[in-house]
């Protein structure tokens, strides 16, 4: 069992709390940059579909998970960052200014829309998110001199430094360059929760009159984390966009936004593991019912809406049975074994709470 | 999405008096798709008014109790007579609302209105691959009584079954408000909502109350999809058409059942008319561009309930 002592705030706000964990995290990355040189292209192609769904969680986990704001239009802004890398990308922008460019562009739209959206909250937020996830479809094919319509677009080579990375010949370059973009964005997630804007995105979600009291801007904090969100998401959208090779107003539909949703709160909402977990549970449920199919004798018989129910199965059970997800179900095991023999059954029941209205805030 | 059927329109040059006729029977026929909104608009209100928490799988439950009746009465699965399968549906669909909450919801007791949301979303799915896996996914059709035969009135053309929706709604709608306000089971339920450790310390079974208004609102589903599917045909997915209930909702405000069917009616009369004179493209978005307007400016919806605490 590893005991911290915290001597400082300095401590506390640490990136690594302790040795071990920095050694974990280490070795976790340098197990990531060889595993082009492990799998073949086929697992490689899996991989960088599961870092590119971590990456939009990550954008989603902070709107959701840090500052408690349900958005189910999270599709939106992945196309719009796709839209945006590709569009510029035609007008001649470079890679390496086009993609960051997009990020902020997506970020900057979130915020703008961000603010009417400031004023509603829980269900009122989610409903308005989802009109705005329809809409994007519809605005998509409006918008057709731009972006091509129903016929969609497609993506060009990356011109990076002179590297050309492409999805399909060069598998390896492409998932370097996600690996590398998912790793930026997670230490800007870990680094933003260590700042007083992360603190007071806790502080919102936990409860809006208390933080208010504590003299927190609310309507500035969660347009800022919105926009942030949108941000991180929109550059996700854009290497989905490289990875699909292809798209149109139907890639980014209003089951991506909901599987969003779902895929951090199967990860585990709040945390940066979650949606790792998730995009895990997200990228590979294709297969590995496919599989599961196969070994039954279904053969190649496709069953319509099987993903999502199963999908949707999982994710009842998880809100049942483990509503912090798999990296609740996690640090639940690893304190088990952490405190052997001690643990105790009841160490994590949930406090009984009871419901008032949200109509008397 | 399959869109509600929209009257074909008249391409001939049009004079004064059938252009009039033509603007009725658009708004007729609007009203009739925008009670099936209200219906599902009232089943999310029902559920807000007792637990504070709204069912995104209403528009799923209609699809399920649709299903149900067509399984009872088509002569293809059971042949029951309409009028003796209409009255079992709903009651099915009572029982398996009631489940729904007594099985799951229940778990989440005293949860914030998120979890809700997530979870409900993710029955919607369930349900709706269930309904696949049972009727499958071609579109089929209820053999309803009410889908044959039409009333006229001058010029104007309406099904059976748009007027039963008209007068069923409406009259649902009556009864479910003076159930709320002036029967102690529905103020019962106000008060489950409004403070639910209050409402234990009145003697009220807050859970048993919720488990009820599942059920009513399962029941209210069951009439939803029983008229939708005399309307047209059904598949797994139009439950989707929740979406544009939730326009209805929000519009209306979600705590009130005149304004759910207010909302509804609002919606409904648009859609034809925007599909009508709007240029393509433009019209489909037509309802939720007016959601997104209410939302912004009248954030709790038209009939707003929300005051906000002082500190």
């Amino acid at each position: 069992m590893r005991i911290q002592f915290k001597t400082s705030y300095e401590h506390d706000i640490r990136l690594f709390p302790d040795w071990w964990s920095f050694i974990v995290y280490a070795a976790l990355i340098a197990l990531a940059v060889t595993l082009p040189y492990l799998l073949d292209d086929f697992y490689i192609g899996e991989a960088t579909n599961v870092l590119i769904w971590a990456i939009a969680g990550l954008g989603l986990m902070i709107l959701t998970g840090q500052t408690g704001q349900v958005s189910l239009g999270h599709a939106a802004f992945l196309a719009l960052g796709c839209y945006s890398t590709i569009i510029l990308l035609e007008a001649g922008v470079p890679f390496i200014i086009a993609f960051p460019l997009a990020g902020i562009i997506t970020g900057v739209v979130g915020m703008i829309i961000a603010i009417p959206a400031l004023r509603m909250h829980g269900v009122y937020l989610a409903i308005a998110t989802i009109a705005l996830s329809i809409l994007a479809d519809d605005i998509i094919v409006l918008l057709a001199p731009w972006t091509n319509g129903v016929s969609g677009k497609f993506a060009p080579t990356i011109d990076l430094f002179g590297f050309q990375i492409e999805r399909w010949s060069q598998p390896g370059r492409f998932y370097y360059l996600v690996l590398a973009v998912t790793i930026i964005c997670t230490l800007f997630y870990r680094n933003l929760l260590r700042s007083p804007l992360g603190r007071a995105f806790a502080a919102v979600r936990d409860s809006e009159v208390s933080a208010m009291a504590m003299g927190i801007n609310i309507a500035r904090t969660k347009a800022v984390s919105f926009g942030i969100s949108c941000a991180i998401t929109g550059l996700g959208g854009a290497l989905m966009g490289f990875y699909a090779g292809a798209f149109n107003n139907e890639t980014f539909s209003l089951v991506i936004s909901i599987s969003l949703l779902m895929m951090i709160v199967i990860g585990g909402l709040g945390s940066i593991h979650g949606a790792f977990f998730g995009a895990f549970v997200i990228a590979f449920l294709p297969q590995g019912l496919s599989i599961l199919k196969d070994s039954v004798g279904g053969g190649s018989v496709a069953i319509p809406g099987l993903e999502t129910g199963v999908f949707g199965m999982i994710l009842i059970l998880f809100i049942l049975f483990e509503p912090m997800g798999i990296y609740g179900r996690w640090m639940k095991i690893r304190i088990w074994f952490e405190l052997f023999p001690f643990a105790r059954k009841d160490m994590f029941k949930r406090q009984k709470s009871y419901l008032k209205t949200e109509r008397l805030r | 999405m399959p869109e509600p059927a929209v009257p074909a329109t008249n391409t001939e040059p049009i004079n004064g008096r059938e252009e009039d006729l033509e603007t009725l029977q658009l708004f007729v026929s609007g009203l009739a798709n925008g009670c099936v909104y209200g219906l599902i608009a009232l089943g999310f209100v029902l559920i807000y008014k007792a637990t504070e928490a709204v069912n995104f799988a209403q528009g799923d439950f209609m699809m399920i109790g649709a299903f149900i009746t067509l399984g009872l009465t088509n002569a293809g699965y059971m042949g029951l007579p309409f009028w003796l399968a209409a009255p079992l549906a709903i009651a099915i669909m009572g029982v398996l609302g009631y489940l729904l909450d007594y099985l799951v919801l229940r778990h989440l007791f005293g949860q914030s209105q998120t979890a809700v949301v997530i979870l409900t979303i993710a029955i919607g799915f369930v349900l709706r691959f269930i309904a696949g896996a049972i009727w499958g996914h071609e579109p089929q059709t209820l053999e309803s009584p009410l889908a044959v035969g039409d009333f006229r009135f001058g010029g104007v053309v309406l099904g059976f079954a748009d007027v039963a929706v008209i007068v069923v709604t409406f009259l649902l709608t009556f009864f479910l408000y003076q159930f709320f306000h002036r029967t102690k089971l529905g103020l019962a339920m106000q008060a489950a909502s409004q403070n639910q450790m209050a409402a234990y310390y009145m003697g009220i079974p807050v859970r048993r109350v919720q488990g009820l208004i599942w059920g009513l609102a399962g029941m209210v589903a069951g009439v939803a999809g029983i008229l939708f599917a005399s309307q047209g045909a059904i598949d797994p997915n139009v439950g989707l058409i929740g979406i544009k209930a939730f326009a209805a909702a929000v519009i209306g405000g979600f705590g009130s059942l005149p304004g759910a069917l207010a909302g509804g009616l609002i919606v409904g009369v648009i859609e034809p008319f925007a599909s009508r004179y709007l240029p393509a493209g433009y019209s489909q978005i037509a309802p939720y561009a007016l959601l997104l307007f209410v939302l912004v400016f009248r954030p709790n919806g038209l009939f707003s309930q929300v005051r906000t605490k002082k500190v």
